[in-house]
């Protein structure tokens, strides 16, 4: 078994989100246990491409757990959280770093959540848990597609519990996922493994 | 999805026939990049690409810029920008004569950005800015100097962002949708094709601008292209990189020491 901060990820929790995802993710945080053995949390939120670097200190407030914005290559860790830096698509490379990529938007977003899911899926297979939170875009319906056919696992926020629930709802209705959770039950899920 | 051995087949073709290598780019991105094209210009499958490829010199043109990222802005990150003004920009003011690279300028709004800010320095007169890519076809759009339109305000808020005081619009004129910026700004830019994966080093530099170009690039190859910066990098000169870019991976980094949080760097050894 992977210790903390050694080797690579068994498990690998992407989390997209938009419009009324931050407020879930400050209520889920807090509930994941420390330490997180064995996985890495990725979060990839679309926000404003001014330098909200903000964004990682607000959340850092609400976990033990390291919480970094990826630069160019950093190493995916077990045990610490990634968030998405603003204006650059997240992506993962088989040495097992992250790689960044300012290509165009994608669902006029950057980053986009189809990408680092569908580049998720590629790179780390059935080891993915998918997460779509609340938002107002498709972002991540397709990227949902690809964690599926790798054999990973799908959970949507429940669309009645999310501020906005047309992101949740996309993704439910083009791809069958595993789990439809509520807030409490989403932040019990990643302590349960797979479920 | 095009498959990992297909990627590899792909950059053996573009190096074997047309000398371009490929292979220490990001992994991820390229392949992102190739699928993409697969579906614009509609692919029926991966062999037809490939023929395409190895037989279709003029579509080799086409999918060498589109497998590389153009992407690029005016007054990108407006504190970088700041930073150069309230710190480099000063240091330069004594140099009878200054020497800038843009490596990987892409279509040109890096170097313009640069221009301004020598402008308002008084430094452009005796300052030459050198501006290659590996693509040709950017070059050709940046030395006309001719920008869409619809981004201007956005750059506008961004020059302001990074320090300028004027308006921004004395420095362009706007004609059917695009703009010209004035001559007087490109007067003192040397456009170039250059290769960072093959090609060498060519002048000593005061400061060079790369910015969201290592980031295509695996560890070895940032290495390598790091050390060609440093053997073009005078004395106390700089090395900007882009904001999730550094060089704390490489070897040239004990020389170096950081402008306080931004990526710019003054090489002190
Ligand atoms: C994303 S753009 C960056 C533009 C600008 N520096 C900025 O930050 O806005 C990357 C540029 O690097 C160029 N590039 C990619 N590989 C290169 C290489 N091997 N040598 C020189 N330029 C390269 C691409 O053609 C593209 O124009």
């Amino acid at each position: 078994m992977a210790e903390n901060g050694v080797g690579r990820p068994e498990k690998l929790v992407v989390i997209g989100g938009s419009t009324g995802s931050i407020d879930v993710l400050l209520s889920v945080l807090p509930m994941v246990q420390v330490p997180l053995t064995g996985a890495a949390i990725v979060i990839v939120v679309h926000r404003k491409n001014t330098a909200d670097s903000a964004l990682s200190a607000v959340l850092a407030l609400r976990t033990s757990l390291p919480v970094h914005e990826v630069d160019d290559k950093d190493l995916v860790q077990p045990g610490h959280i990634y968030l998405a830096p603003a204006d650059y698509h997240l992506l993962f490379e088989h040495d097992g770093t992250f790689s960044l990529d300012d290509s165009e938007k994608i669902n006029y977003s950057r980053p986009s959540i189809d990408v680092t899911f569908e580049s998720a899926a590629d790179v780390y297979g059935p080891a993915v848990v998918g997460i779509i939170l609340s938002g107002a875009n498709a972002d991540g319906t397709e990227g949902f597609r690809a964690i599926k056919q790798a054999g990973g696992i799908l959970v949507a926020q429940r669309p009645d519990t999310a501020q906005v629930g047309y992101m949740p709802n996309q993704a439910i209705l083009h791809t069958p996922v595993d789990h439809i959770l509520s807030i409490e039950q989403i932040g019990a899920f990643i302590n349960g493994g797979k479920g | 999805m095009i498959a990992e051995y297909e990627v590899d087949l792909l950059l053996a073709d573009l190096q074997e026939l047309y000398g371009y290598d490929f292979t220490h780019y990001s992994r991820a991105s390229l392949k992102r990049r190739i699928n993409r094209l697969v579906s614009l210009d509609k692919f029926p499958s991966f062999a037809e690409l490939r023929y395409r490829v190895r037989s279709d010199g003029e579509y080799i043109k086409r999918f060498v810029q589109e497998l590389t990222v153009n992407v690029t802005e005016m007054f990108r990150d407006p504190l970088f920008y700041r930073t150069l003004r309230t710190s480099v920009i000063p240091s330069l003011l004594a140099k009878p004569f200054v020497r800038i690279w843009h490596a990987g300028c892409s279509t040109g709004e890096e170097v313009f950005s640069m221009a301004i800010l020598l402008k308002e320095a008084n430094l452009l007169h005796k300052t030459l800015l050198y501006a290659t890519d590996l693509n040709p076809d950017v070059l050709e759009s940046a030395r006309k100097g001719i920008f869409m339109m619809s981004p201007m305000k956005q750059y506008s808020e961004n020059y302001l962002l990074s320090g300028g005081t004027r308006d921004f619009s004395t420095y362009y004129t706007a004609q059917y949708g695009h703009v010209k910026f004035n001559e007087e700004l490109a007067e003192r830019m040397v456009f170039s094709t250059h290769n960072l994966v093959s090609d060498r080093s060519f002048n000593e530099f005061d400061l060079i601008m790369c910015r969201n170009v290592l980031i295509y690039f695996d560890k070895p190859l940032q290495n390598r292209v790091l050390n060609l910066f440093d053997e073009s990098l005078g004395p106390l000169s700089y090395l900007a990189l882009g904001s999730k870019e550094t060089l704390k991976f490489s070897n040239i980094e004990p020389k170096y020491k950081q402008i306080g949080t931004e990526k710019i760097w003054r090489k002190m050894g």
